[in-house]
């Protein structure tokens, strides 16, 4: 990876961390582009040892970091184009919504036309506009949470660090939040999501990186990690108008393992070792007088590689 | 990088930022600090009550000599020594405590400007609250004798350049405790190790050799104070060491008591820098 590349990337190289003779993270090596990359993993798996070394908070014990080129161990440049939202549910005492993010601002030396501006801009973009001029100590765990949204989006970074940001948010506000995230990585920004909820990380993630132990399991889209699993074989589900006559043609082919017809008698749920060939069958199939309707992978999610990778420590579906 | 290029007016506008962030959480919240720095306003007020419903048959001698044995042996060694603990061990410890350091950590600032930041936040309390204390105590003493016997004493005796002194005095105190204590906050997470350390120290600074004395606040302190305490004035005689804790047998000249507190608390901050530089935000460890 040359210098450039390297200057819009996540970079930990060889990176450890040990607390005291308790392993934090070990041997992680990854690069991180731009989009939204999901961390996921069980409790005490590695995450916000993750987060917190590449936003300086913690040192590693071995090996390198930078984010979009820069050392954790400056905050004075790092935090210009990076914002984290940790998992501290704790504030400066007794500040407003609107202090706490003009009073962070602030110490990015802004004049306060400035700091005022970006600050109603951030609580705005979180939906806090009614609430913004209320001591924190009387919000909700929901909008403490936005709170600390809108302080890490306030000074427009490029880069977003986010610990579990979605805990706490009702449904609505989540939809919204998740919508966001996306935007933002539309936009080009690099957004970093630590989440134990599969479902959302399923559907917000450009890549994941799967953690178990302190350890990197698996990295990359979720649908090339799912097929780097080999021992499992591929799922796939057809939806056709004659289940029976396909099971008993995809039988004939040695790398399916198991054909099982759907109890509503209109799909075909197909475990197969060579994903390839078989949908290069289903196209011979196809011609053969069955009318194929849909075919879509149904093990290529989140959830279905945690399961695979990382077995029973399972966080929430 | 030469200093010309060096971004002072960010660093400016950041410490600015910490300033008035701080102020409010070091002013309120502390009770028992305010009680502390103006228990001898109310003792003085009480004595001058006295002396006035007696007829003002007091010494002016007498009451400069017991304004500066109160000064040294409660105002500074008690009052603003422990007030400096309650302030300054908080800037960092109190934060690490309430979890919410990794508010300042998450900005884009010099972890140095951090630690100058909130030294300057707890100085400028420390001397609002003790500085405000030093002039109402010698408002206070003084406060039953006629208006020409003070003005006298004021003008032409020594009583201006007594009060410049003592509140020099009190602004170096909080300086120099403030460092040592905004250090031990770092360095210690029980707050009664340091303090009982340092106020050992302090205490038997007399009783050291010379070269260790200089490795102390009160030395500084003790050579600027206008006012000398005759040991017969606290019961003790000449010979007695324990006239050591008021006197001062080799002072420190005034530019030198000045220049080698200053510089004491330089060090002290340039290593309590190093030490946020270093920091690692563990609150579960605390």
């Amino acid at each position: 990876m040359n210098r450039q590349e390297a200057d819009q990337r996540i970079v930990f190289e060889d990176v450890s961390k040990f607390y005291g003779e308790v392993l934090g993270v070990n041997r992680v090596n990854l690069s991180i582009p731009a989009g939204i990359t999901s961390l996921v993993g069980p409790n005490g798996s590695g995450k916000t040892t993750l987060l917190n070394l590449m936003t300086g908070l913690i040192r590693p014990t071995r090996g390198r970091i930078t984010v979009l080129g820069i050392s954790p161990d400056e905050p004075e440049r790092l935090f210009r184009k990076v914002g984290y939202c940790t998992q501290f549910d704790s504030f400066p005492k007794g500040l407003t919504g609107y202090q706490f993010i003009y009073s962070y601002l602030r110490l990015f030396g802004l004049e306060h036309r400035a700091a005022d501006r970006l600050t109603g801009q951030a609580i705005e973009r979180v939906n806090l506009a009614e609430a913004a001029h209320r001591r924190i100590a009387g919000y909700s765990k929901g909008m403490r949470q936005r709170i600390k949204l809108a302080q890490t989006l306030c000074h427009q970074p490029s880069a977003l660090v986010l610990d579990e940001p979605l805990n706490g948010l009702d449904p609505l506000i989540r939809a919204e939040t998740i919508a966001l995230f996306r935007s933002l990585a539309q936009e080009g920004l690099t957004v970093i999501i630590s989440s134990h909820v599969l479902h959302e990380v399923d559907a917000i993630s450009d890549q994941v990186v799967l953690l178990s132990n302190g350890y990197v399991v698996a990295e990359g889209q979720i649908h090339g990690v799912r097929e780097e699993i080999h021992e499992q074989p591929m799922q796939i589900l057809i939806r056709c108008n004659k289940p029976g006559d396909l099971a008993s043609l995809v039988f004939q082919q040695d790398s399916v393992v198991e054909a099982r017809i759907h109890p509503e008698g209109h799909s075909l749920l197909v475990k197969t070792r060579d994903a390839d060939r078989f949908y290069l069958l289903l196209n011979r199939l196809a011609q053969g007088g069955i009318n194929i309707e849909s075919v879509a992978p149904a093990d290529d999610d989140v959830l279905s590689v945690y399961e695979y990778l990382i077995g029973t420590e399972e966080p929430t579906k | 990088m030469s200093t010309g290029r060096l971004p002072w007016a960010l660093w400016r506008a950041q410490i600015l930022a910490i300033l008035r962030l701080e102020m409010k959480k070091t002013f309120v919240h502390r009770l028992w600090i305010y009680l502390l720095a103006f228990a001898p306003v109310l003792l003085y007020a009480f004595h001058s009550f006295v002396q006035l419903k007696n007829g003002r048959q007091g010494d002016l001698g007498e009451d400069t000599h017991i304004f500066a044995a109160v000064f040294q042996f409660f105002f500074l060694r008690l009052a603003i020594f422990f007030g400096c603990v309650g302030i300054f061990m908080n800037l960092f410890r109190g934060e690490v405590v309430d979890k919410s350091l990794h508010f300042y950590f998450l900005a884009p600032l010099r972890r140095e400007v951090l630690v100058v930041g909130k030294f300057l936040s707890g100085l400028l309390a420390a001397v609002l609250i003790f500085g405000a204390s030093t002039l109402l105590q010698f408002a206070a003493i003084y406060w039953y004798f006629s208006s020409n016997t003070v003005q006298e004493y004021l003008f032409h005796g020594h009583g201006v350049e007594h009060l410049a002194a003592y509140l020099g005095v009190t602004l170096l105190a909080c300086v120099g405790y403030g460092s040592v204590f905004l250090a031990a906050g770092l360095l210690f997470r029980n707050p009664l190790i340091p303090t009982v350390v340092v106020l050992v120290w302090e205490a038997v600074n007399g009783f050291l050799p010379e070269v260790l004395q200089k490795i102390s606040v009160i030395f500084y302190l003790k050579s600027l104070c206008p006012v000398g305490i005759p040991a017969a004035a606290i019961g003790l005689g000449r010979g007695n060491p324990l006239a050591l804790i008021a006197v001062n047998p080799a002072p420190a000249s005034p530019a030198t008591a000045i220049l080698g507190l200053l510089v004491l608390s330089v060090v002290v901050l340039a290593l309590s820098s190093v030490r946020v530089r270093r920091m690692q935000i563990d609150y579960g460890a605390d």
